[in-house]
């Protein structure tokens, strides 16, 4: 089960509202290679783990997305707070405001919903750590482009807050792939 | 949010993400004793942070109402609504 804390896991910023970042953040929020991606991809591929390190890696990094989606989600509240219909027009989120005036929804940067095709579980720990640590990589990949986009030094310092995570998961992952590995050589299974 | 809440949240967020930098580490080198320490550490220096801030400026976790003087879960800022 979880239990939640009413905190986030890093002070979120923004220097000013800014829709047009909005519109390409909400990627992270549910893009292919965002934080719900990321966290339910994680949580669900625990079940047919085979060890004890990457049951809990899996739970522990697929937790920790649960909180940068939370960073995500308040970065956008406040880069769309008091937005109104015309300046949402203006930005190219008309169509978002036509389905969810402010609301926030998992979608990528051109607005097309979050689906289940972008994660998968093979049953196969070997191939499923290789996901995720791909995954890790095209967040990190994301962040930098996220931040590429903006001149906000406050928005830069939490997105690089967020990219540097995704180097540290990938270094775990990594390191559970490795044990995984020397767990199915010396079961010799093939 | 005043100031000094504001630097006891951050101090918080600080000590709980060493925790987690930690876990995580921990988590593929089990073995490592004096990781464990520092987590061990860290873990209970947060855990004063939390009770301080609890005692002053409400629950972060829902439980902690219990030894509120009242149902004051609900109460704001919520997190998305702090300003830092
Ligand atoms: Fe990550």
């Amino acid at each position: 089960m979880w239990i939640y804390e009413k905190k986030l896991q890093y002070p979120a910023k923004v220097s000013k509202p800014d829709l047009r970042m909005a519109k390409y953040l909400i990627t992270q929020y549910g893009g292919p290679d965002g934080e719900l991606s990321a966290a339910l991809r994680y949580l669900n591929q625990r079940y047919s783990m085979p060890t004890n390190v990457t049951k809990a890696i899996l739970t522990d990094i697929g937790t920790e997305e649960m909180a940068h989606l939370e960073i995500i989600a308040t970065l956008v509240y406040k880069l769309t707070k008091g937005a109104s219909a015309e300046e949402m027009e203006r930005a190219g989120l008309g169509g978002h405001y036509a389905d969810h005036d402010n609301a926030l929804y998992y979608v990528d940067a051109t607005g097309n919903p979050w689906t289940a095709t972008y994660i998968q579980a093979k049953g196969d720990p070997v191939a499923d750590l290789h996901e995720d640590m791909a995954a890790e990589e095209k967040a990190r990949a994301t962040y930098q482009w996220l931040i590429d986009l903006t001149d906000d030094p406050d928005l830069i310092d939490t997105l690089n807050f967020l990219r540097v995570r995704e180097i540290v998961h990938f270094q775990r992952f990594g390191e559970a792939l490795d044990l995984v590995q020397e767990y199915q050589n010396s079961k010799h299974i093939f | 949010m005043h100031r000094e809440q504001l630097e006891l949240l951050k101090r918080i967020q600080a000590l709980e993400f060493t925790a987690t930098e930690f876990n995580l580490y921990l988590d593929t080198h089990p073995g490592d004793q004096r990781a464990f320490i520092d987590f061990s550490n860290t873990v209970r220096e947060l855990e004063q942070q939390k009770e301080l801030y609890t005692r002053n400026y409400g629950p972060l976790i829902v439980d902690d109402t219990a030894r509120q003087p009242c149902w004051n879960w609900i109460d704001d800022p919520w997190p998305w609504e702090i300003e830092y």
